[in-house]
Parts: structure tokens; sequence; C-alpha cells
């Protein structure tokens, strides 16, 4: 390499683009998180209820999103929204409503399994103690799921940030996005400049990824003691 | 909805099927195998090697496979090593995936009790065979369920192999909307398709759940 | 004189700061019955599972059939061979019947020919009254017949010394008695050598032939079975003996 193509990631303002993109990329990871997590508590909820009507609607919900690929989600709503309801919005608001959408179900899951994995003498030394079920909920079980389920939750936020790199697909200005585009407009005096800019993106996802992953591993193993 | 558009389109479909059970097939087994090395090289904390695989599923885990395959498909080339797309996907797809699988099966080698351990010891085990008749069987009866989460996580990753235009279920379904520009036969026909490989997958893997269950639970 | 085979000589534990065994002496005869008394939390696990080297050691020196232990794993593994253990918790290898739940050991681990363990193995569930369940899993088994298989377990490796923790612990008390009775019956029939920590005050009676008791890690008596019941040495023991009311 004897024309070094690590300059690429530092001509212009490409760095700088390349932080914005990536920004774009944690912003759609971070709201999807927020309402995906919200609607998935209530779907969650939900399941624990005794209507069968509801638990079968909702598990038909989880079982579409855990059969179908995130990539053909977004494009599920890239081209069904504007084409078929003629809702147009931005990609980004796409992006946002696919991932929330498939974090709500997946967190329904975890939400429901948490629930159901208090001990049952948990749930019967309450009612002893004359909670009532919204006072039962909200002292006994909510606390020790969210305990139970924080490491779940954290994976599954490592693999919503993941997922953001399917987001060039449906056109967003996503961090590999920008970096194609740094690729595409320096290939010609810096043809090792792909690795560099790759190589980079790589490292980036790392550095966001990692402590996630490693905070998790720790709460699970403090779990087990 | 326009049957014969979809019936039209369906020899296109059955390819990308075929290519998407193949390189899920040879992704998963191959993911098994190397999960499981390094999950026992782990386990028996073979120096060296046991921190560089350490520092693999770390990177592997923590980074998405598309930005995998990218380095794989266009960033390799230009160090002179050239593979064709199918190789990448399926060497991008077991990267992956084996550090996925390591994660699960070290799950299962430590969920096995210290109680069954000590009991092991105490009728005289060594190591080796600590590992062969108590750790393993248990330990991998305990990880069927990351086993299978993971084996229909790969089956789904497998879609993601379009970004390097590998003909697979994806790739064939956003070729067709390009060309023909009709998108709601071909992601119906493509949800479908990936409908009739997973739910079986799920049920068999469910299956395979309980019938394990009692074996690593019950005492 | 009886052959002596076990001998522990000022056996120190430490778990950190914490001293969980101080300075223990005693020693055991071929066919003598020891039981490990004292209230919860005294050491006698921690004792029973040092003799087996499943907790390790720093202080002190144990001898088994005369010879020095080294505390090594490569040596537990080969004196484990011969020193069985039964634990409170059973723990039977849940994926294996009740026969290959036996077998492993004397064939994987003693290399022993498998139809001949095998044989023996049968004669010994006839003797717990298991035999018809030789193919049957743990779960399928109530506590009690675990407990009765765990022990044919670690009897099919011919031990030389039985080490009995608390294996009725966690168990009904209607499956109590067969437990018991099966241990009464080794001690009687065969000789076996053992050590029982128990809280089975009355059988503890029945089967010592000497009696330690253990407080805070400390061995407070060593005292003939039927002499610590009617007549302890220390208060404490007595003290302990009233509080158990049995």
């Amino acid at each position: 390499m004897a024309h070094s193509g690590i300059s690429v990631l530092f001509e212009g303002t490409n760095f700088a683009r390349l932080m914005g993109g990536l920004w774009t990329s944690v912003w759609i990871a971070l709201v999807s998180l927020a309402i995906g997590l919200l609607l998935g508590t209530l779907f969650g909820l939900l399941r624990t209820l005794r209507s069968r009507l509801i638990r079968f609607v909702l598990l038909l919900y989880l079982e579409f999103f855990r059969i179908v690929p995130t990539v053909v989600l977004l494009f599920l709503v890239y081209y069904i929204l504007p084409r078929q309801f003629n809702i147009n919005m931005p990609a980004t608001w796409m992006a946002v409503l696919a991932f929330s959408l498939w974090v709500a179900a997946e967190f329904s899951d975890i939400v429901r399994g948490a629930l159901e994995s208090v001990p049952k003498h948990q749930r019967e030394s309450g009612q002893a103690l004359g909670l009532n079920q919204w006072q039962l909920f909200r002292y006994v079980l909510l606390p020790q799921a969210i305990q139970l389920e924080l490491p779940a939750t954290i994976n599954l936020a490592t693999r919503v940030i993941k997922t953001t790199s399917l987001l060039l697909m449906i056109s967003v200005m996503d961090v590999i996005n920008v970096g194609q585009q740094i690729i595409e407009a320096n290939n010609q005096t810096h043809p090792t400049g792909i690795f560099w800019v790759y190589g980079l993106i790589f490292i980036l996802y790392f550095i966001v990824d990692y402590p996630l992953s490693l905070w998790a591993k720790h709460l699970t193993a403090k779990q087990k003691d | 909805m326009d049957w014969t558009i979809i019936q039209q389109s369906l020899p296109n479909f059955v390819q990308g099927f075929k290519l998407t059970l193949w390189l899920s097939l040879v992704g998963i087994v191959g993911s098994i195998i190397v999960g499981i090395i390094t999950s026992l090289v782990q386990y028996f904390r073979v120096p060296v090697l046991k921190q560089i695989l350490n520092v693999y599923v770390e990177v592997a885990r923590n980074t998405p496979l598309l930005i995998q395959l990218f380095f794989l498909y266009y960033a390799f080339p230009v160090m002179g090593i050239k593979m064709t797309a199918e190789t990448c996907g399926i060497i991008g797809l077991i990267f992956l995936g084996g550090a996925y699988m390591a994660e699960g099966f070290t799950g299962g080698f430590n969920g096995v009790s210290q109680n069954q351990l000590d009991a092991g010891e105490a009728l005289g085990m060594n190591q080796f065979q600590l590992a062969r008749y108590v750790v393993l069987p248990q330990g991998l009866s305990l990880s069927v369920p990351a086993l299978a989460a993971n084996i229909i996580f790969l089956i789904k990753e497998t879609s993601i192999f379009s970004v390097i235009a590998i003909p697979e279920l994806t790739n064939t379904a956003l070729d067709l909307i390009g060309m023909y520009y009709r998108s709601n036969e071909y992601l119906f026909v493509l949800v479908v398709a990936y409908a009739i490989i997973l739910i079986p997958v799920i049920l068999l893997l469910d299956w395979l759940e309980r019938r394990v269950r009692y074996g690593a639970f019950g005492n | 004189m009886a052959e002596e085979i076990l001998k522990v000589e000022h056996l120190n534990k430490f778990y950190g700061d914490w001293q969980a065994l101080h300075d223990i002496n005693f020693d055991l005869q071929k066919g003598e019955v020891v039981t490990l008394l004292g209230p919860s939390g005294s050491g006698k696990s921690t004792l029973i599972r040092t003799l087996n080297g499943l907790e390790p050691f720093k202080d002190g020196n144990i001898y088994f059939k005369g010879e020095k232990v080294e505390p090594t794993p490569k040596e537990w593994q080969k004196l484990r061979q011969q020193i069985g253990m039964v634990f409170q918790s059973y723990d039977l290898f849940p994926n294996l019947t009740v026969l290959d739940n036996i077998l492993l050991a004397p064939t994987k681990v003693q290399k022993r020919d498998r139809e001949e363990v095998k044989k023996e193995a049968m004669a010994l569930l006839e003797r717990v009254d298991l035999a018809d369940q030789a193919n049957s899993y743990p779960r399928q088994l109530s506590g009690g017949q675990k407990q009765r298989i765990a022990i044919v377990r670690a009897l099919a490796m011919h031990p030389e010394l039985m080490l009995f923790d608390e294996v009725t612990a966690s168990l009904d008390p209607e499956m109590v008695r067969g437990v018991l009775e099966i241990i009464k019956e080794l001690a009687d029939r065969d000789h076996m050598t053992m050590i029982i920590v128990t809280h089975e005050m009355n059988f503890a009676a029945q089967i010592a032939d000497r009696v330690l008791f253990l407080e805070d890690g400390k061995l407070l008596e060593d005292t003939p079975g039927k002499q610590f019941f009617e007549h302890p040495q220390t208060a404490r023991a007595a003290e302990f003996l009233s509080s158990m009311e049995f």
C-alpha cells in the first residue's frame, strides 16, 4: 500500500460526514428502541392476560416478526406504505417504524418471559399481604422482572444497533451509505481507500456495541451468583 | 395482487429458495462446528488459543454481518484476495454464526451445576472424563434453546447476502421488483417463502427443546 | 490392631480471611462408623468435603491407609475411586438411566468389565429394592429412590470408605427411613467404614461407634457413640443434644 488509502478518511469533510452518518444510525436505533420498548412492554403485559383473542393476535404478530428477516421488513415498509397507502414519509421514519414494530415483538416476548418467571410464591406472598392486582404488578412483579430482563434487553439493543447497517438498503444516509459515497468519490486516487473506510466503520460499530455487550454479560454473571 | 405475475416469477423464486436453503445449511453446520470448537477451547482454557478466540467471539458478535460481507467482498480484493460472492457469504455467515454458537455452547457448559461436577469428581473422574460424561452431554442439552435461536437467526441473516448480489430469496425479490416494478406480489412471495422455510424449522426446534428439557433439568 | 483407614492431622481451612476449620485431628479405623454432628454452619459439610478433595486445604495433613495425601487434583482423582461420597441433593446424572448412572464410573474411570459391573449393579439394586427401576431416568424416581441409587452408584466403585453428607436432609419424612436402613445395613452386614453427617439424632445414636462434635469449625468432642449421647463431655454438646429434642 504505497499510496496509503488512510488519508481518504481525513480528506475534506470526510471524517465529519462519516460521523454524521453514524449519528443517523444511532439516532434511528435509539428512537426505535424507545418506541419499541414501550410498545413491547404493553404487548408483553397483554400476553399475560387471560383473553385468548388478545393472546392469539399478539402471538401471530410475534411469529410474523420471528419469520420475516429485518431486511424484508424494511422493504415491506419502504414499498408498501407509499404505493399501497399513499403514505409518504422520509426513509428515516420508515426505518424507525419497521424497527420499532420489530423491537416491540421481540421485547414483548422478553417481558412475558420475565413476568412469568417471577416465582409463583412471590406472587402469592404479595397477595397474602393484601396487594391488589395493580400493586402486585407495580411493587412485586415489575421490579423483579426488570432485573431479570435487563441483560436480554441490552442484547436486543446491540442487535438493533447492528441492524442499522441495513439502512442503506432503503437509501437512508447512514454511516455505510456515506462510506460508500466517499469510497466512490476517491476510487480513482485512492483505490485502497475502501479498506480504510470499511475498516473504520467496522471499528465504529464495535466501539458502540462492545461496551453494551460487556455490560449485559456482567449483569448475567452477577445474576448467577 | 396479480396472480399471473406471481406465477411467472415462481421459477426465479424456486432458484432463490434452493440457494437460501443451501447457504443456510452450510452456514449453520459450519457455525456449529466453529462454535463447539471455540467453546471447548474456552472451557478447557487452552492458553493463547483461548485469548485469540475470545477476541474473535467479541469482534464477530459486535459487528454487523453486512460490514463483514462488504469487507470480504469489496475490500479484500484490494489486498489481492478475491473470492466469489457465495464464498464470501458463507465465510461471513460462519464467522458470525460461529461466535453466536460459541456463546450458546459456553452458556450451556457453564449451566451444568456445581453439584453435578462434584458428583462426577467424587466418582473419581478426571478433567477429561468429567467433560466427556458430565459437562458435554448436559451442557449440550442446556444449550439447545440458544442453538435453536441461533439457527433461526442465521437463516434470516442469509437475507443480507442480497447486498453482495448472491441470488438468494431476498435478492431474487429485489431484482424482480427492480425489473417489473411490482412490489406487492414479489414481497408477498418472499414472505411466504421465508415462512415455508422457517415454520417447519421453528416447529422442529420447539419439539427438540421439549425433548431435551427433562434430560437437562430433571434431577 | 485394626487397620487405620484415615487420619487427619492439624487440618486448617480458610475461606479468605475466615477460618472454616480449626486444627482438626482425628483418625478412623477400618469398619468404624463415625457420625459428624454439630449445629448448622459448624463446618461439618466443609470437613467431609475436604476429606474427598472437593474442598482444597492448605494447612495440615490427611493420611489415607497410612499414606500421606498429596493434595493435587491427580492424587485426589485416584483416591476418590476408593472413597465413595453421597450428597444431600443426590446428584444423579439426569441424562443417564439408573443403570448407566451406576455403570459410568466403574467402566469409564476404573475400566472394569461392563458385564461384570452390570451383574454387580443389578445385585446392589436388588438389595435396595430398585432392580425394577434399572432403566428408568432419575426424573421418574422419588427423592428417596434417587438417594438409594446414589448410594448404589458409590458402592459400585468398591469404596473402602463412604462419606454421607446430610443424605436425608432434603427427603420427605416417609422417605428417610428407607435410606437410613440401607446405611445401617452397610454398617451391620458389610462393616463398611463410614463418616456420616446427619441431623437424624436417633439414627446417629443407633449407628455411631464414635461421634465427632463440631462447632464453629472446632472439633470439640471425639467420643464413643453411646457415651456421647448419654454423657456428653462438653457443655456445648449437651446443649446441642437438648436442642435437638429427639
